[in-house]
């Protein structure tokens, strides 16, 4: 049945899970850097999230998503054999791959389920794949089996040092870009301030580098603007011009305010979602 | 017309409406709606003119004046068929359209300043009359053909072009299937248009009566993403109907124009039609709450933005307008509803730019005065800011109802089509064919930002080319 749940996978307890979803249409369609809009019930409101892999041929895409409100919370207590209300997609444009040498991705948190997309597609497309990724602690890194059958290198940064450098991501990728010149872009998938510092880092070594930017979404289809970004001083619609941009010319400040837009409403439903799950 | 006659005609027949004071705060329609014998004696007044000029003004042609004798001799069942013969959608149109320069504005009563209040009547006919089938409720007739599986047509978008198609074509014989990118369908009419204007259960019916025509609505699909054109004729559909609209919001590249609190109409108005966003927290998705609004614009969107705004509780809404109330493209109803509610206007007057407080919120938007200079174009007079008058206004919440472009999502996937220089689709007038043979394109998407009745008429000239063709082959 149409966007059923095959699979879910808890990554994180209480966090990050991973939902394997029958939808052919989107599946045959999908492509690296596409995101899908779903809602869960009549009540329910629009969210974006990125398809973080595909299966053709089973008809399925995968989801990961981080529980941070009351959508993601709903989202994860559906279990396998829940079937989505409403999923849409494949939405944006794909990620631009070409065939050009070394791509380094970089992943922060739940943007490396996200970045695997690229990354595979990157591999896929015979670029050599260097997987930069980050989290708070080791057990929170994602997807790092499935990114080690695909990249070169896999390098690793951690807040508490648990596993790889100690540190943010960012330190780990400027160290890389000064010891490989050949490097022909670099993509960053991640938190608005881990993607607004990748920008800082890669600008004085003078390559190509993409962000995914995760605006507040409605219709996701062009309609609404509210996913608007700055972007070399323009008005873009992230939803349909994007998500991805050129970083250098991304205005990361207005994106973290405008994300914050409705937190008092959001934290309310959360609240209201905490007490009916409690009742 | 004499003086003589001119004094002898008597004043339109009003429609009872909510009071202001008690709607202006609601959800609820506000308009009623004519009662059969308001609906008579209005129907009384027209002259039943040998060479009718009504009909003219109407974009899908309706035949005004039998309609309205049969209203006059009480038989609404018969006025009902004949509404149906050209208009699909007649409770929407007699709803919404701008009939002062449609219908009512080439009626020979005009001059008189009491032209027969058509849309009214349409209104009442459309929702007085049930039909007894889902067929007769599409087509006035009681009974359609079945639809052939194998005759497939497919339409992108289910506004008001695409619901005309298809109930054109599904009640004769044709299979067609509707793929709307969100997850319902109605268009415009949904996610656009307020429930106080325009109910949604009056856009429900219409769609369920083409679901039991054998009409497929597929939520959820975005042509050119999900499904394309090419995908569709692979799969045996004979013809394809775009009908997308031209639903991208439109910006002034202002200072401060990202600012929160500042939204496009669509965005505002989205959230609160199609998302039930004014019965937050019941329904998930938030609203923002504005205590002094200001609407940017002069059309209908700016009018429906502002009163919903009230209606979410502000303390004042104002509508900013760069020309004078009496180029407000409005409809005239709309407009004096709003005033009547509180909604004040600030005419004359442009933004210049936004600013905001130090977390990002905006705050103040500083406007420029205008004066009218010369007609542009259009023939209305051009405004052109007066030299060195500006003034601020304070505000926490703006909306910018200044227009929409081309929505790009399809066009952009779909190269083989061919785009004017603004990006709306080129078809050919006669047929509503676009570059690409068999696939057909009509309302808001070729027109740019129209209105309901003209992406019908659209529709169903698409339909009947599309019916000749299949038949003929
Ligand atoms: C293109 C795109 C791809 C994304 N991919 C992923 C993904 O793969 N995995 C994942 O976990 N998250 C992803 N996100 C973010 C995800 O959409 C939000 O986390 C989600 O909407 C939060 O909803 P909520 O109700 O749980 O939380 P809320 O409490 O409603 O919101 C928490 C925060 O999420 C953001 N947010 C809220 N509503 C929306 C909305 N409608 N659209 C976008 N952001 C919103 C706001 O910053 C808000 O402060 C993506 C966002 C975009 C735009
Ligand atoms: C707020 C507002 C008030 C208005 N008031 C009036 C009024 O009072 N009177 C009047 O006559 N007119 C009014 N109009 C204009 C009128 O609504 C439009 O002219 C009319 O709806 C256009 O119809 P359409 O068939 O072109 O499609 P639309 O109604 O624009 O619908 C297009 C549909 O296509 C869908 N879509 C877009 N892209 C895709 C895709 N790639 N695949 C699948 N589906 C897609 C959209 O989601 C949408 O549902 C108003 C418009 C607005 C916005
Ligand atoms: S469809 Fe609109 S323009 Fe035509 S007669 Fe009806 S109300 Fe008038
Ligand atoms: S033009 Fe006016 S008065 Fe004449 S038939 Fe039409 S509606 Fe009646
Ligand atoms: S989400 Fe509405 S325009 Fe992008």
């Amino acid at each position: 049945m149409i966007n059923k749940i095959l699979k879910k996978r808890i990554l994180i307890p209480g966090r990050v899970s991973e939902l394997t979803i029958y939808a052919p249409h989107i599946a045959e369609k999908a492509r690296p850097g596409n995101f899908a809009v779903l809602r869960l019930s009549e009540k329910g409101e629009r969210i974006p999230l990125t398809i973080a892999d595909r299966d053709p041929e089973n008809g399925t895409i995968v989801i990961v998503y981080l529980v941070l409100g009351k959508t993601s919370a709903l989202l994860d207590t559906h279990v396998e054999g829940d079937v989505i209300l409403d999923l849409c997609g494949p939405l944006g444009k794909p990620t631009e791959i070409k065939k050009q040498g070394e791509v380094v991705c970089v992943g922060g948190g739940t943007g490396i389920a996200a970045m695997h997309h690229i990354a595979k597609g990157n591999f896929e497309a015979g670029n050599e794949v260097t997987s930069v990724i980050g989290a708070r602690s080791k057990d929170l890194l994602l997807f790092k089996p499935e990114l080690e059958k695909i990249s070169s290198r896999v390098l690793i940064a951690t807040d508490d040092g648990t596993v790889g450098h100690k540190g943010f991501v960012t330190e780990v990728l400027q160290k890389y870009l000064q010891n490989n010149s050949s490097v022909s872009e670099v993509v960053a998938v991640g938190p608005v301030p881990m993607m607004k510092a990748v920008a800082k880092v890669t600008a004085p070594f003078d390559v190509r580098t993409m962000v995914s930017l995760n605006s507040i979404m409605v219709d996701g289809i062009g309609m609404c603007g509210a996913c608007r970004v700055s972007v070399g001083g323009e008005i873009r619609f992230a939803c349909v011009d994007g998500p991805e941009f050129d970083a250098s010319r991304v205005d990361f400040d207005e994106l973290m305010t405008r994300l914050c837009a409705f937190r008092d409403q959001e934290m309310l439903s959360m609240e209201l979602f905490k007490k009916s799950e409690a009742s | 017309m004499t003086t003589k006659r001119k004094a002898k005609i008597k004043p339109r027949i009003g429609m009872p409406l909510l009071d202001p004071l008690k709607r202006a705060r609601i959800f609820s329609e506000v308009s009623l709606g004519y009662r059969a014998e308001d609906a008579v004696l209005e129907a009384k007044r027209c002259l039943q003119c040998k060479k009718p000029t009504c009909r003219k003004g109407c974009p899908v042609e309706v035949d005004c004046k039998s309609f309205i004798r049969m209203v006059a001799e009480e038989n609404f069942r018969e006025a009902f068929r004949v509404i149906k013969d050209t208009n699909s959608l007649p409770a929407i149109c007699g709803r919404v359209c701008p009939q002062e320069n449609q219908c009512e504005g080439t009626c020979k009563l005009r001059p008189t300043g009491q032209p027969i209040a058509i849309g009214r009547l349409e209104r009442f006919v459309a929702d007085n009359f049930y039909a007894r089938t889902s067929c007769e409720e599409e087509t006035g007739f009681m009974e359609c053909l079945l639809p052939d599986e194998n005759l497939k047509v497919a339409a992108f978008g289910s506004g008001p072009s695409s619901l005309t198609l298809a109930g054109f074509l599904a009640a004769r014989g044709v299979k067609v299937t509707i793929f709307e990118a969100l997850h319902e369908p109605g268009g415009v009419l949904v996610y656009g248009i307020p429930e106080f204007r325009l109910p949604k259960s009056v856009v429900k019916r219409e769609v369920d009566s083409l679901k039991h025509l054998g009409v497929d609505f597929k939520c959820n699909f975005v042509g050119g993403m999900s499904v394309t054109v090419d995908d569709l004729f692979a799969d045996g559909y004979k013809a394809v109907f775009i009908g997308v609209g031209a639903g991208l919001p439109k910006f002034m590249k202002l200072d401060g124009e990202n600012l929160v609190g500042v939204y496009s109409a669509n965005e505002y108005l989205t959230r609160v039609n199609l998302m039930h966003a004014y019965r937050f927290p019941e329904y998930d998705t938030p609203v923002p709450k504005g205590d002094k609004v200001v609407v940017i614009g002069g059309g209908n969107v700016a009018m429906d933005a502002a009163r919903t705004a009230y209606r979410l509780g502000a303390s004042s809404v104002r509508v900013i307008y760069r020309r004078t109330k009496g180029e407000m493209p409005a409809r005239r109803e709309e407009l004096e509803h709003a005033l009547d509610e509180g909604i004040e206007l600030e005419i004359l007057a442009s933004p210049l730019s936004f600013a905001g407080d130090a977390n990002g919120k905006l705050q103040k938007v500083t406007l420029q005065r205008m004066e009218l200079g010369l007609p542009d174009a259009s023939g209305r007079r051009r405004p052109v800011p007066v030299d060195g008058q500006t003034f601020e206004l304070e505000t926490d919440m703006a909306v910018m109802a200044v227009g929409t472009g081309a929505n790009k999502v399809l066009t952009q996937t779909t190269p083989k089509l061919k785009l004017n220089n603004r990006g709306y689709i080129e078809v050919d007038p006669a047929t509503g064919e676009t570059s690409m043979p068999m696939v057909f394109a009509g309302g808001d998407i070729v027109t740019g930002a129209a209105t309901v009745v003209q992406a019908m008429g659209a529709g169903r000239l698409a339909a009947k080319e599309i019916l000749g063709r299949l038949k003929k082959s």
